[in-house]
């Protein structure tokens, strides 16, 4: 950076414990105080670690959706015969009438 | 429809989900289709299960481009994302979805009445499996546990993003009226609102006129256009009254019950909001080239405002509105070819058109094997007095169910048509019998036309067509004799 540069530092603040336990939230994962403590440490030096990518000069460079250098991998439209239903259904928690039965749901989309 | 409050506008943006007609899903090789045992068209990549991968379907993305075409939109370099949440309707705990590089960005949709509703993009995504509450009170909330099918799972959608351009719910019914044409007429879609096929969730919200745009909200669940333009009226309403009060609208996502004709608030946590968007690594970036562009662009048929063009030419003269309405409704349940090969045979029109709109589309499985020859032929009996118009829908009734010829059809129904000349002398003796009421009419007076067909149909044993015998009566008169 040169003096008087008034660009921010392009690393990312250091993770916090408030953002691990929404994180966590997000993820259906319940941590202990301790286990809170821990993974804000260690998620922070992985992420203090991949910031250094951030001191790459990417200047001119397109953005890469994908490392491979493949494009438009498609298929044909045509049918593929399905699982059996019963195996299907031996994965599920419970079944009622053909479907998969899960606990009621408190809100989102139906 | 109730107005607004003086003072008010509504302003609503679209999001219109629409099913693509494919044979399978949007990356495995289980079949689209409605209706199914539940849980029979599943594999392992729908079901999400470990060390399986989705392989894109060529065919969805044609659909896709063809609806990008129609409207105007660029088609761009996409990217497919995955957008995480936990909910059973998909069994991955994520949705791929297209994200900050949709495949069809920008556009515009023209309405029937002019108007121009801006298109911001429209991105392909899988669709998610279909859960119903069952037990407790069956609503959301009060159900006790949930069953799912995950038939729907990854089936291929569209999502067509309007700009908030749409001002009242009579246009946002007209906006989905059109899209939906134009999806059936692209092949994109089977169009069935009542089977899923289109899906519309409503951001509205509320200001003064030339203000500043208000806080929206979403509105889910309109599964019908009686649904839609009921839950834009009902919101917009409820948000001038929060705001007349002094009241601030919350921006929240809200469910439309139909039973209640009212719009509530889906219970959701704060953080429901944060899908934790990023690349699917599994796909890589789709990028159609001009070649394939331009292919998708030539197998495009005509547009329904092209469509609806060709009709009202065929009609010549300025439309009526309820001719206007026939031509929109002929087009959009594609029917209008049917028109103009009747018309192509000889048959008038305004009576095609009619026909068509009414008789015709209110029998949908018949409608595709009707003979439009036979139509044109039965249409030319009509007009030219040979049946009455009663008479002639009877024979369109038949020909719709069974087929055949319908002077036949008539003859057999015991319609004898009148031929012209018979139909003359039975004038002409009815005439000599009432000279007086000929005498009146002969000098103008109009309101004894009536009561002298009505004397014709009589002697005919109701037989005649009134028009035709007004027609003659008319040119008699007109000829001084
Ligand atoms: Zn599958």
């Amino acid at each position: 950076m040169t003096p008087g540069d008034t660009r921010p530092d392009p690393r990312p603040p250091a993770i916090g414990p408030e953002q691990v336990r929404h994180v966590a939230r997000l993820a259906r994962l319940r941590l202990s105080d301790e286990e809170l403590a821990r993974f804000t440490g260690q998620l922070a030096a992985v992420l203090d670690y991949a910031a250094e990518l951030a001191e790459l000069d990417v200047e001119g460079l397109e953005p890469m959706a994908h490392p491979l250098p493949l494009r438009n991998v498609l298929r044909s439209d045509e049918p593929r015969p399905p699982l059996r239903r019963d195996e299907v259904l031996e994965q599920a928690p419970a079944v009622e009438d053909g479907c998969f039965c899960v606990p009621r749901i408190l809100s989102g989309e139906g | 429809m109730t107005g607004l409050p003086d003072g008010w506008e509504v302003v609503v943006g679209l999001e219109v989900h629409c099913e693509l007609a494919t044979a399978t899903k949007l990356f495995c090789g289980c079949a689209n289709a409605f209706g199914a045992e539940p849980n029979t068209n599943v594999c392992p990549v729908c079901l999400g299960l470990p060390g399986s991968l989705p392989v894109l379907n060529r065919r969805a993305v044609e659909l896709a481009m063809r609806i990008g075409v129609a409207l105007g939109a660029r088609i761009a370099p996409s990217v497919f994302h995955r957008k995480n949440y936990f909910y059973p309707d998909m069994p991955k705990d994520f949705q791929i979805s297209q994200y900050d590089a949709p495949i069809n960005r920008g556009g515009r949709l023209e309405l029937p009445d002019g108007t121009v509703v801006g298109i911001e993009r429209a991105h392909l995504e899988e669709d998610t499996g279909k859960t119903t509450h069952v037990g407790g009170t069956g609503r959301i909330g009060g159900a006790d546990r949930a069953l799912v099918d995950y038939n729907r799972a990854g089936v291929p959608l569209v999502e067509i993003v309007s700009a908030p351009d749409i001002r009242s719910a009579a246009q946002a019914r007209a906006y989905v009226a059109e899209l939906r044409a134009i999806l059936v007429a692209t092949g994109a879609s089977d169009g069935r609102m009542e089977e899923g096929s289109l899906r519309v969730d409503a951001n509205v919200s509320v200001r003064r006129p030339g203000g500043p745009l208000g806080t929206r909200c979403e509105i889910k669940n309109l599964n019908s256009m009686r649904s839609l333009g009921r839950a834009i009226e009902f919101e917009a309403a409820r948000q001038i009254a929060q705001c007349a009060a002094g009241g601030q609208v919350v921006q929240e996502t809200r469910h439309w019950d139909e039973d209640r004709g009212e719009t509530v608030p889906m219970r959701s946590k704060e953080e429901a909001e944060d899908y934790r968007y990023f690349p699917e690594p599994d796909l890589v970036p789709l990028e159609p080239d001009q070649r394939w562009q331009a292919e998708v662009a030539a197998s495009i048929g005509p547009l329904p405002a092209e469509r609806r063009v060709r009709l009202l030419h065929l009609l010549g003269a300025a439309p009526t509105p309820a001719q206007a309405e026939q031509v929109r409704s002929v087009v959009a349940s594609d029917l209008d070819a049917l028109v103009v090969a009747a018309c192509e045979h000889g048959a008038p029109a305004s009576l095609a058109l009619a026909r068509t709109a009414n008789e015709v589309a209110a029998e949908p499985s018949s409608a595709a094997r009707l003979d439009p020859a036979a139509f044109a032929t039965l249409l030319v009996l009509e007009a030219s007095g040979e049946l009455a118009t009663s008479q002639s829908k009877q024979v369109l009734a038949e020909l719709l169910a069974t087929g055949g010829d319908p002077a036949e059809i008539a003859r057999r129904l015991g319609f004898e048509p009148m031929d012209r000349g018979e139909l003359a002398g039975v004038i002409e003796q009815v005439i000599a019998e009432h000279p007086e009421d000929w005498a009146r009419f002969a000098g103008g007076e109009d309101k004894v036309r009536g009561p002298l067909i009505g004397a014709v149909r009589k002697a005919t044993g109701n037989k005649a067509d009134p028009a035709a015998v007004g027609r003659y009566l008319d040119e008699r008169r007109a000829r001084g004799s």
